[in-house]
């Protein structure tokens, strides 16, 4: 079974289509990347997938489950989780304080008004491992908006694995980032679903990074599907080379 | 997490309110000053609870604070109640009211949650206003006060001593500090400061931000309306001022001037405001044009309030 089902998916802005009758499916355990030109609705797409924007119309399942009307929480609850394009944290707060919270959601604790000392050192233990895998184990007690571009976005996927999701969604991970940092989200990724079998749908630019990591890859362009196969495929797509690789090999 | 630290900093407080009315018969003040200056300060970091540490401005806190000054004043004069049943049917009343009202209100952000949050309060201000027969309508409730508390052993005459008054509402202070630091610095406090910092961020994380704005809305209304309580009985006797919304105004005042980022901003801003208010109003009809001067002054120069310049200073 699929774990996320998008059937004939729209979304209106006015007159302008951000999403225009989208449908895809995403296994269990894949790695789909989404491509397309600036405005092409790949950020809008997310959105109507976490819930952050409704569809004008289709429908949203998760896991078989419909959750076109569900609130965004709620599907976090079913275990879909997401970073933003511009990078979203709790800015004053440590980097270990941002991941706490997650950690804190994840493990049921959000109303719990007093935490007990085994209850805490799960927590903590949790905190630190999240740190390690992030690379960000000397940063903890840094304030996240003191953080370069690379580890805020960082911190970001963090939290949002801290929640222990079943879908991952990941908004242009390393736009704005040097070499260097690329690389370091880009590996990172690639362990998070290929070690611990993480299904991930990834929005990305740099094309190393898509024909590296995806196992499948979505082309979008004006909100409509342009194309969609394994990475060789779409390279070898005459009709993505004119709309869309031509453009920017150009 | 953050104004929570600084050990230093609790043990200071504790030690300069312990003897509060010692010292402030020193420098010309009196008691009844001191426990003024406790119960506001009880008040505006009542109201900080939900502005400094969830990020959500209400302008009608007035409202369950004169709902805990009636809800207790009434019990006492109708009902005979001892202080502290009268203290918990303030709070029942007042804690009531915020829940029903919370849940109305919690959809709004910004500005137009703190204009619902007017426009409920000043329901509240009117039916004490136009109810003569029960709340005594403009004069207020009077012909009741305080009695002195019995513990079976031993007796403490809040009535009859300004100072066990003071050490009395200092320990229901206490009480209700705590409880708020520690809720502050529990994995739900953390959920507030987390949609203080970024609300969407919160969401996306699994929070459901209207429940949980809600309510840190109904506990800092419930601790307001302990400091509305004391207030009532501080004064034995309670007015319409008590729920009118330039009361409001002027917790939100306390609470920026002091330092709505830190714990213990809140209780300094109330200090200076009330005995600015103390000492300026009895030299001067204008005391409020003054209390606007600090107030713009210390919000121009120091944004994070005058605990937040001290912190400053400590550290240059
Ligand atoms: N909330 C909104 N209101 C109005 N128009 C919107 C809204 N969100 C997106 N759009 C429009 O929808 C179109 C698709 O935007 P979207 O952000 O999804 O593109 P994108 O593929 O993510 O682009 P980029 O690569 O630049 O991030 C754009 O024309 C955009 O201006
Ligand atoms: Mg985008």
């Amino acid at each position: 079974m699929s774990l996320l089902q998008v059937e004939g998916a729209s979304k209106r802005f006015g007159s302008l289509v951000a999403i225009d009758d989208v449908s895809m499916t995403v296994g269990p355990g894949e790695l789909r990347a989404i491509i397309g030109p600036n405005g092409a609705g790949k950020t809008t797409f997310f959105n109507l997938v976490s819930g952050l924007v409704a569809p004008t119309s289709g429908a949203i399942l998760f896991e078989g489950r419909d959750v076109t009307a569900l609130a965004p929480e709620k599907r976090v609850a079913l275990g879909m989780a997401r970073t933003f394009q511009i990078t979203e944290v709790f800015p004053e707060l440590s980097v270990a304080d941002n991941i706490r919270v997650a950690v804190e959601i994840a493990a049921g604790y959000r109303l719990t008004p007093w935490l007990g000392g085994a209850g805490r050192a799960g927590v903590d233990a949790k905190v630190s491992e999240l740190l390690r895998v992030g690379g960000l184990a000397d940063k903890g007690g840094v304030r996240v908006g003191a953080l370069s571009h690379g580890d805020q976005r960082a911190a970001e996927i963090m939290m949002s694995l801290a929640l222990r999701p079943r879908l991952l969604m990941l908004d242009e991970p390393t736009a704005g980032m040097g070499d260097q940092e690329t690389y370091e989200i880009a590996r990172l990724v690639r362990r998070l679903h290929r070690r611990a079998g993480l299904t991930i749908m990834l929005i990305e630019h740099d094309m190393r990074v898509v024909f590296n990591l995806a196992d499948r890859i979505m082309v979008l362009a004006e909100g409509r599907v342009l194309a969609e196969g394994t990475p060789q495929e779409i390279s070898e797509s005459d009709k993505v080379q004119a709309a869309y690789l031509g453009k920017a090999a150009a | 997490m953050n104004g929570l630290r600084g050990h230093r900093l609790n043990v200071a407080v504790g030690i300069i309110l312990l003897f509060m009315p010692f010292w402030m018969g020193a420098i010309g003040g009196y008691t009844e000053l001191a426990s003024r200056i406790l119960v506001m300060g009880l008040a505006a970091m009542s109201l900080n609870f939900l502005l400094g540490f969830t990020g959500v401005l209400s302008f009608g806190h007035a409202a369950y604070f004169g709902l805990g000054a009636y809800g207790a004043a009434m019990a006492i004069k109708y009902l005979g109640a001892g202080t502290m049943p009268a203290i918990a049917l303030g709070m029942l009343v007042a804690t009531l009211a915020a829940m029903v009202i919370g849940a109305l209100i919690v959809r709004r952000r910004g500005v137009y949650f703190a204009m619902v949050t007017i426009a409920f309060g000043q329901v509240f201000y009117f039916l004490a206003f136009r109810w003569n027969s029960v709340t005594g309508g403009d004069d207020g409730l009077t012909g009741w006060h305080r009695a002195p508390i019995d513990f079976g052993v031993a007796t403490l005459d809040i009535f009859g001593s300004d100072k066990a008054f003071y050490y009395f509402a200092l320990v229901i202070f206490g009480v209700c500090v705590a409880a708020m630091a520690l809720l502050l610095s529990s994995p739900f406090g953390r959920t507030l400061i987390a949609i203080r910092e970024n609300e969407r961020r919160a969401r996306f994380l699994g929070v459901p931000i209207e429940f949980h704005i809600w309510l840190s809305f109904v506990v800092s209304c419930l601790f307001v309306s302990v400091a509305g309580a004391l207030y009532a009985l501080l004064n034995n006797f309670t007015d319409p001022r008590a729920l009118r919304f330039d009361l409001s105004g002027n917790l939100v005042i306390m609470a920026v001037l002091g330092g709505m980022r830190s714990f213990w901003g809140p209780l300094i801003g109330a200090a200076i405001f009330v005995a600015l208010q103390d000492f300026v109003s009895s030299r001067t009809e204008n005391w409020m044009s003054v209390i606007g001067l600090v107030f713009v002054l210390v919000v121009r120069f120091f944004p994070r309030g005058v605990l937040g310049m001290l912190r400053n200073a400590a550290k240059a």
